[in-house]
């Protein structure tokens, strides 16, 4: 993995700590040339992977890049999917069945075809696997080296103990995609000890990693541990200015604390901003 | 170990499934919905015991405590029946769908001496507590205005054909997004909205329903604002609610990420400085043991499970706080122009 990852909430007007900021935002980004920019900027910086949730304005950019095949040859995707709201309104409005309806392609009801055996044998992870296909549509052509399970998922099957559904998307990703499959979580340890229980080998963890303990649940303390411990798994942070709260210098002296963290994963969209945090971070894992 | 069993498995009794399976306080042994799909993916990749009769499952299970996240109109009777097989219950809100089923299911919470919560999680927000602490502490003075707001993008199309487009479930901006804002002023207020004026709730894409709510609101302790609420609103990425609150020596204004406070001399007593100043949940929120799309869903879960292990029970959402906002709910639909 690049130790240095540029991710997409300032794009899509995420923005955890104010939502004034994140209006501001999605003004700024209306125009998908805009992204372009700050991600041509951020190569500039010799930043060249992109994290980010599979938000229908990627397919947008993919497109471009697809054009453009000598330009964007050493750019690389971490899509993180399900898009959370996409499929929340969804829900709300369709309800689940007509989520699924919507968003698997293939007719569910029709009795030939992967989607309509899969769903008339409730074989949900055949289903899982069409919704993965479904989310990683708009990377094709693209390098995609890991692919993440995003944390409202993630932890929503940790705490229903549906095991079973990680062992399969991992192996999925890795079978199907060629790809590292990876976890999004608010709940870092309790997904390390899982990832073990389950034989998911030495599984990338992304986690809120800061200062102030930001969405690190349970302890800070626990969290260190876990970082600074021999346990087999592959941190990345993210959160590390905690939305915002944080200035760079002591975010990132931080998070390079923790010479276990493999990459750092941050949102920022001016050239100046982009190049600064990278040199904080890449200098902090120097010393 | 307590035991709980939910009725009603969409968005949120998933969303609390999964929360309370993250408790190391309790076993998640039971759920009860309709849904086939879910049942069989529960029944594959869970240990939870799966009914679709609420009532057999209550009776076999035994469950310490009940989760009820179903539409509204079936609250009553779940919740009737639940507590009196002796089971603690938290409740989605609103309560109940009449006030008269509300004081109904209060009376016999008591009588039994069972916890007793409903799921209104912005009282569990940390920007919400702080700005009721400094309001309580009078750091704008008296306060004579208020404006309780709500937007989401929930209602954007004249499809309908769920239980939220249909008024005899409980369907309705009023009762599914407004109650959030009336529960939330008359935490934050200490006191009760108990009237209403100029009360506007028109429907805007929702055929039965209405999808926007305007009016005035009286507090008992004579303090009056506005409302403001609407789920038809493309603008916002997800539900946004939030506060604003006048007083005589300055202005607080909060959503779930920010608290801005506005005093017009230098406070040193509480660290304000003469103008704007800001305060980020960042710094507001307590730590919880498992977040799952936010910590004001676990810190809800987890006073209402404490309650039950040790007796000391976090008032702030029971049964009977709760059934004021159903009150003044039926009073706006009577209002309604």
């Amino acid at each position: 993995m690049d130790r240095v990852i540029l991710g997409d909430n300032q794009f899509f007007a995420v923005n955890h700590l104010s939502d004034e900021r994140s209006r501001a935002q999605a003004i700024r980004f209306k125009e998908d040339q805009a992204i372009l920019d700050v991600l041509d900027n951020a190569r500039a910086c010799g930043i060249n992977t992109f994290m980010c949730t599979t938000h229908d304005r990627i397919a947008n950019i993919t497109a471009y890049m697809r054009k453009r095949p000598e330009e964007y040859k050493d750019f690389k995707f971490h899509p993180c999917m399900p898009y959370a709201h996409k499929y929340a309104n969804a829900v709300t409005e369709l309800g689940i069945l007509g989520t699924l309806k919507a968003y698997i392609p293939g007719n569910i009801f029709a009795v030939t075809g992967k989607a309509g055996i899969a769903y008339m044998r409730n074989d949900y992870l055949s289903l899982m696997e069409l919704l993965v296909d479904a989310e990683m549509k708009m990377f094709q052509g693209m390098q995609t080296p890991v692919i993440f399970l995003q944390n409202v998922i993630v932890d929503l099957l940790y705490g229903l103990g549906m095991d079973e559904v990680f062992v399969h998307f991992a192996e999925y990703i890795k079978k199907k995609y060629h790809a590292e499959p990876g976890f999004i979580t608010m709940n870092m340890p309790r997904l390390v000890d899982m990832c073990e229980r389950l034989g998911i080998e030495n599984p990338i963890i992304c986690s809120s990693i800061n200062k102030i303990g930001f969405r690190m649940s349970g302890s800070i303390a626990e969290y260190e541990d876990y970082l600074n411990s021999d346990r087999k798994f592959r941190p990345m942070a993210m959160q590390c200015l905690a939305a915002g709260a944080l200035k760079p210098e002591e975010a990132m002296e931080y998070v390079t604390r923790f010479p276990k963290i493999e990459a750092v994963l941050f949102g920022a969209s001016s050239k100046a901003h982009i190049q600064q945090t990278k040199d904080l971070i890449l200098r902090g894992f120097a010393r | 170990m307590i035991k709980a069993a939910i009725i009603g498995l969409g968005k949120m009794g998933m969303s609390h499934a999964a929360i309370l399976g993250g408790l190391p306080e309790v076993e998640m042994a039971a759920m009860c919905d309709t849904d086939s799909l879910l049942q069989n993916a529960f029944k594959k990749f869970t240990r939870i015991q799966c009914f679709t009769d609420y009532k057999k499952m209550i009776e076999e299970v035994k469950p310490d405590c009940v989760y009820v996240v179903t539409p509204t109109k079936l609250h009553y009777e779940m919740v009737m029946f639940a507590m009196e097989h002796g089971c603690h219950v938290f409740c989605e809100k609103p309560l109940a769908l009449t006030v008269e089923e509300g004081e109904s299911l209060v009376a016999k919470a008591r009588e039994k001496g069972l916890v007793n919560q409903v799921g209104y999680h912005n009282r569990y927000i940390g920007t919400f507590n702080e700005m009721k602490r400094l309001l309580a502490e009078g750091v704008i003075g008296r306060p004579f205005h208020f404006m309780g707001e709500a937007y989401g993008p929930v209602v954007l199309k004249t499809k309908g054909g769920t239980w939220r487009s249909d008024k005899k479930n409980g369907g309705g901006c009023l009762e599914d997004y407004a109650a959030h804002v009336l529960n939330l002023i008359n935490y934050v207020m200490e006191s009760d909205i108990v009237d209403c004026a100029g009360v506007h709730m028109p429907s805007i894409f929702s055929g039965e329903v209405e999808d926007a709510v305007y009016g005035s609101l009286y507090m008992a302790n004579g303090l009056k604002g506005q409302i403001s609420v609407n789920w038809s609103d493309d603008t916002v990425r997800k539900m946004t609610t939030s506060l604003k609150i006048e007083g005589a020596a300055g202005k607080l204004e909060a959503d779930a990420t920010t608290l801005k406070i506005y005093v017009k001399e230098d406070r040193p007593e509480f660290g304000l400085e003469k103008g704007w100043n800001f305060k980020y949940i960042t710094e507001l929120t307590p730590l919880v043991d498992f977040n799952l799309r936010g910590e004001e869903y676990t810190a809800e879960s987890a006073a209402f499970i404490n309650g039950i292990l040790t007796g000391r029970v976090d008032t702030r959402n029971s049964f009977e706080k709760s059934l004021q906002t159903d009150r003044i709910i039926q009073k706006m639909k009577e209002a309604s122009l």
